[in-house]
This record gives structure tokens, sequence and C-alpha cells, in this order.
């Protein structure tokens, strides 16, 4: 294995880390405000059909981006109705917006683009394309620093570098802020917020929305960005992979980061070798692919470390009780 | 606001939601420019029409009846156990093995083996999520999610290249030997000389399922071990107090909940398909949570809202054969009653709490006046 092929590994890790990072974080935002939310995937799949499907009749891969991230947040303020207006079951509701959105979504593409549940693919315009940083041609030929900066670090989308920009913004949010102290406290202990005089339902529905943006901005990424468009379920159970990063980072932002970079390597790594052989043991693709399932349940059964979720988790919240 | 009497809780709050639902899918279909009307007809033609549609709803039903009692097992301990459709690819693996390695002559035979290999595998599979729920407090929800990838990752694996037949290209078991095929409703019925559609996949395992939600029914509301299931499910404290065992409590429901799941193979794998293929399941583990929660976790319940689920699937089949509305269309009502029975549940209660309120005082008004 040559340092071409490596960085071109971790290349297409980062790429593939990036919707998986955004979706965690959105999570992030959601559970650690006290509303579980399985149903990033859903928002994800919505937002990737938005985006390009606006994408597709605008030209435009900003106005697809806002067209992601408006659908997300509408299914995001389902949700919140659901489970902080009316109390409801947080699981349940994430259950019912992942097949509301694998449902209408192939129905919508169907009735707008009559292909079978995809939209057509998008010209050059309609995509983020990679951004080259500055210096990076210049830089291309240097020994060392060439191929890590040049070939590594620049000549991504726009969208990955805002997804990795995304965690030091979380962690400052979050430990930094009176926000964040808020939508922790109200995650551990919303009756104390209560008490104080702060509202919980304004700072929870705040962080569904919060979840909402990062998840549109994660679908849209993986439709305009990674793909040329929008195919039927092309997220693919990265909503669970998100949700299972959030857990193996235990809930915290920089730990996310690696939790996705790892699972994103994982991935990147199935989709080139589809055998991998290791010194004589040949391990199948399907155990790369489980692997990152496989690897969070090891974290939850808490024999590396216990992953305790936020304390008023899923629990809604009543002023009588 | 009061509490709603027991009957609007059973019957008045689904019906409504299933209203709901119904209402906004023909708003969807009428955004997307077909005709609800003329989609109803066809669905209800398609799946209740003639004895061979009849043949496709009962066959769906059946999938449903078991993992919606899965589904309702585990709700009724207080535990959403997710993993239906993990579970029921491993039952399908179970009830493979057992079909194609055991001696297995005939039917008669082969049905109770097989549905024993079936929810052993099932049963296997919900065992370490419910272990790390009771032991470790782990999320069930998360790690039976995590099961259903782990699952789906472990069949592809074993299919492709371990069960698969040497000179096949498809990823599935060989053909089961014939001694396990299943006989079909149309040959149950031709022993009384009644006429059924022959092509139709619905077969003797509706009437097992209909025998397990009578089983679950006693288990539930007739045993010492349901009472303690049901007693933990309305509060764990309560239920530890009087002595029952929170971890034991856990692990019956769920084993019996994934064993549930994994019995839907008797249907799919073992009745129709007589070898297990790729995705067997088809999104059945999922539809449970809805049949589940349309049913209000009692078998009864399950039942109707299994033949409710049924006709969606087979209609919606049929649907996208004769319109150009997809088949997605099922999986936008299954949502939606899961939305509605599930999570804005309160919302359906306060609703017609709020009528009923209303019709009340409109009632009392007029004799109030007149004393006045």
């Amino acid at each position: 294995m040559d340092a071409s092929t490596i960085i071109e590994i971790l290349n297409s890790s980062v790429r593939l880390a990036t919707p998986l990072l955004l979706a965690c974080l959105a999570g992030l935002y959601s559970e650690r405000a006290g509303i579980f939310d399985i149903g990033l995937e859903g928002k994800m799949l919505t937002a990737a059909f938005f985006s390009a499907a606006v994408a597709v009749a605008s030209g435009s891969a900003w106005l697809g981006l806002l067209a992601g991230v408006v659908s997300a947040l509408a299914l995001s303020g389902l949700h919140g109705v659901a489970s902080i207006t009316f109390r409801g079951n947080q699981l349940i509701s994430g259950v019912a917006l992942n097949f509301l959105a694998a449902g209408m979504t192939v129905l919508v593409a169907q009735s707008w683009f009559g292909q079978g549940g995809r939209t057509p693919s998008l010209q050059a315009g309609a995509r983020f394309t990679p951004v080259d940083l500055p210096f990076a041609r210049a830089l291309a030929d240097t020994p060392v620093v060439g191929p890590v900066y040049s070939g590594f670090v620049s000549g991504h989308t726009l969208l990955v570098y805002i997804a990795v920009l995304a965690v030091p913004l979380t962690w400052w949010v979050l430990y930094r802020t009176r926000l964040g102290l808020r939508l922790r406290a109200v995650g551990e202990n919303p009756g104390a917020v209560d008490t104080a005089g702060v509202s919980v339902i304004r700072l929870r529905y705040m962080a569904v929305a919060i979840c909402g943006v990062l998840c549109g901005i994660a679908g849209s990424h993986m439709a305009t960005a990674l793909q040329a468009g929008f195919v039927k379920d092309m997220t693919a159970g990265r909503g669970f992979i998100a949700l299972a990063a959030l857990i193996f980072a235990k809930w915290r932002p920089w730990q996310a980061l690696g939790a996705c970079l790892l699972f994103g390597f994982l991935e990147a790594v199935a989709v080139r070798y589809q055998n991998l052989s290791l010194g004589g043991i040949t391990i199948p693709v399907q155990l790369m692919d489980a692997l990152p399932y496989i690897l969070t349940v090891i974290i939850l059964a808490g024999f590396v470390g216990k992953a305790i979720p936020p304390a008023a988790g899923g629990i809604p919240y009543s002023k009588e009780a | 606001m009061r509490e709603l009497p027991q009957w609007v809780d059973v019957i008045v709050v689904p019906v409504v939601s299933l209203l709901l639902a119904a209402v906004i899918s023909a708003l969807v279909i009428l955004a997307i420019g077909e005709d609800p009307v003329l989609a109803l007809q066809t669905m209800v033609s398609g799946a209740l029409g003639s004895s061979y549609g009849w043949g496709y709803t009962l066959y769906y039903t059946t999938n449903f009846i078991f993992t919606g009692l899965a589904v309702s097992v585990a709700f009724q301990a207080r535990l959403f156990n997710i993993g239906g459709e993990g579970q029921a690819m491993v039952g399908g693996l179970g009830l493979a093995l057992a079909c194609l390695y055991l001696p297995l002559p005939h039917w008669i035979l082969a049905l109770p083996v097989a549905m024993l290999a079936a929810f052993i595998f099932g049963a296997a599979w919900a065992a370490l999520p419910a272990w790390l729920q009771a032991r470790r407090g782990s999320h069930v929800v998360i790690t039976t999610i995590m099961f259903n990838f782990i699952a789906a990752a472990l069949l592809n694996y074993l299919l492709v290249n371990a069960l698969r037949p040497p000179d096949s290209m498809d990823p599935a078991t060989a053909q089961f030997p014939g001694g396990t095929h299943l006989p079909t409703l149309a040959d149950l019925f031709a022993v009384f000389g009644i006429g059924f559609a022959k092509s139709a996949p619905v077969n003797v395992s509706l009437i097992v399922a209909l025998a397990a939600c009578f089983g679950v029914w006693l288990l539930m509301w007739r045993t010492r071990l349901g009472f303690a299931l049901r007693a933990y499910g309305n509060s764990e404290t309560a239920a530890s107090y009087a002595g029952i065992s929170p971890y034991r409590m856990i692990m019956v429901a769920m084993l019996i909940s994934g064993g549930l799941s994994g019995c839907m193979a008797i249907n799919n794998v073992m009745g129709e398909a007589e070898r297990l293929v790729l995705n067997a399941t088809e999104g059945a583990g999922f539809i449970g949570i809805a049949v589940a929660l349309m049913g209000r976790s009692h078998p009864v319940g399950v039942i109707l809202a299994a033949l409710l689920f049924g006709f969606l699937f087979q209609g919606g089949a049929e649907l996208a054969l004769w319109t150009s509305i997809p088949r997605e269309l099922i999986v936008v009502i299954q949502a939606l009653v899961i939305l509605f029975t599930g999570a804005l549940d309160n919302m359906v209660r306060g609703g017609i709490g709020f009528v009923r309120d209303v019709a009340h005082t409109l009632r009392e008004a007029p004799e109030r006046q007149g004393k006045g």
C-alpha cells in the first residue's frame, strides 16, 4: 500500500464521515436537551431528496442546500410537536418520521420526475464542488507537505469543512455559553431549569431545530456533494450509524468527530476492498458493514467505559409531575 | 380534562387515528395528482375483490400478526422492541437450517419442528439486547436497532458465502425438501369442497398465527407470568416491591417477543418462498410496530390491525400495478398510523375529550337556562 492509496482512503473516509458527523452532532444537540431522536435517518433522507430536487430545478447547489435544511426542519418541527408539545413517545415519533421520509421521498420523486423514485442527475453547477484551499496548487509538489496539505486537507467540498468546523463550535456552544449550559441542564434536570424561570419547551424546541438544520446539511451533502442526485433510500442506514457514533462518543462533540471518522474509515475500506485480507485471514465485507453497530453494542454494554445518556432523555416534561 | 372511558380508549382512539391517517393519505394522493377515490377502489378490488386478492391479503396478515404480537408482548412489559425485523430474519435462518438439514418427511412434523427452530433463533437474537437492558441498563431500543443491521449483514454473509448452493448465483438457500411443503389455504378448503385461489400464498400458518394470538392472550391475561409481565409494565417499582424480578421480566418478555417475530418465518420462508432468500422479511418486523400500536397491544386488536395492514400491503401492490402511485404510499400510511396512534396519541385523545366536553356542555346548557 503506497502513500497515494493511503491518502485516497483517508480522503474517502473524510467524505463519507461528513454526513455521519453532521447527523451525529444534530443528534447530540437534541439528545443533550433530553429529546431522543432516532429519526436522524429520516431527516437526512428528506433533506437529500429536497436538496437534489431543488438543485435540479434551479441549477443552484445553494438553493438545494436551503431546501434540504427547510425540509429537515419541517420534520424536526413535527418531532417537536409530538414529543415536546403533546408529550408523546419520542422513540415512536422517530420511527414514524423515518417511515414518513422513506415513503414520501419516493412518492414525491415519482410525481415530480417520473423516474421511479429518483431525481435526474445533477449538472456540475448544481453540485458542491471541491474547494482548493490557498496555496494547495503551489505546494502540491513539495514532499510530505504536498500530499498531506494539497492531497488530503485541501480539495474537499465546502460542506466537509463546515462539518469539521461544527465540532469546535458545538464544543464551545455546549460548554462555554449560557445556551449550552441550559441545553445540557434541560437534558439532565428540566425541573431545575423550569424553577430557574427558563422555558423548558423553548429550549427543547431550539435543540430540535438545530438538529433539523444539521441533518439538513448532512442530507444535502449526500445528494449534492457526495453523489449527483437523489436515489431511493440513499441514506441507507447512515442516520443509525450516526446514532451509533453518538453513543460511541458518549454524547460529546470531539469524541463524535473521532467516532464518525472511524466509522467513515470503515465504510471507505469496505467500499474499496470487497474482501479485505489481513495476513491470510479474509475479512468479509459484511463484517465491515456491521462493525459500527457491533462496536456500539460493545460500548453500550459498558465493557469499555459506560455510555450513560442524559438523565432526562426520552422523558416528556410536564410541570405537574 | 377527565379520563376517557375504556371503550373510547380501545375503539374510538384507534379509529379516529386511522381516519386522520386516511384523510392525510388522501390529501397526499391528491397532491401528487392522482384520484384518491379511484386509488381506494383499486386497493379494495385488488385486495378483497377476489379469493386471489384475499389469499395475498391474508398471507401478509399472517406475517403482521406474528410481528405485531411480538411488539405487543414487549409493549405490555413496557419494552420497545424495534428489533422484530432482525429477529424475523434470524428466525428464518433457524427455520431454513431445520428444513434443510433435519429429516422431516411430512409437514405435520416439519411445521412444529421448524417453528420451534424459528422461535429459538428469533429469541436468541433478542436475548443479548434483553440481557444488556436487564443487566447493564443499555437501552433496548438502540441495541435492537443495532441488531437489525447486524442480522442483515449476517444473513447477507451466510446466504452469499455459506448457504448458497454452489451452482447458483442467487444469494439464497437451496429449495427446501418436499416434505416441508405446507398446505395452502386452497388445499385446506378443498377438503371441505370450498374453492379458493390456488396460486395465492396464504397457508396453514394463518391458523397457527391465530392460535398464537389465543396463546398470547392466555399467557398475558390468564397466567401468573402474564400478570407479572403486565404488572412490571405498569409500574416497575410496584412490581419490584411485590417480589417480581425486573431482570426476569425483561428477559422473558424479550425472548417471547423475539421468538414470535422469528415464528413469522413459517409463513414467509416455509409457506411461501420454500427457501431462504435475501431480505425475506420485507419490512414486516417494522409493520409490527404499527400493528401493535393500532391494536392497543391486545391480541384481538393485533388481528384486526394486521388484517388492515395486510389489506394495505396487498392493495398497495395492486395500486403500483394499475396506477402510477408507487408502492411507497403504504409506507406513508404506515408512518401516519404510527404517528397518530403512537406519538400523537395525546393529541388524538385531547381532541376526542374536547369534542366530548363541548357536546356535554351544549347538552346541559338549555337545562341550566330552564332552571334559571
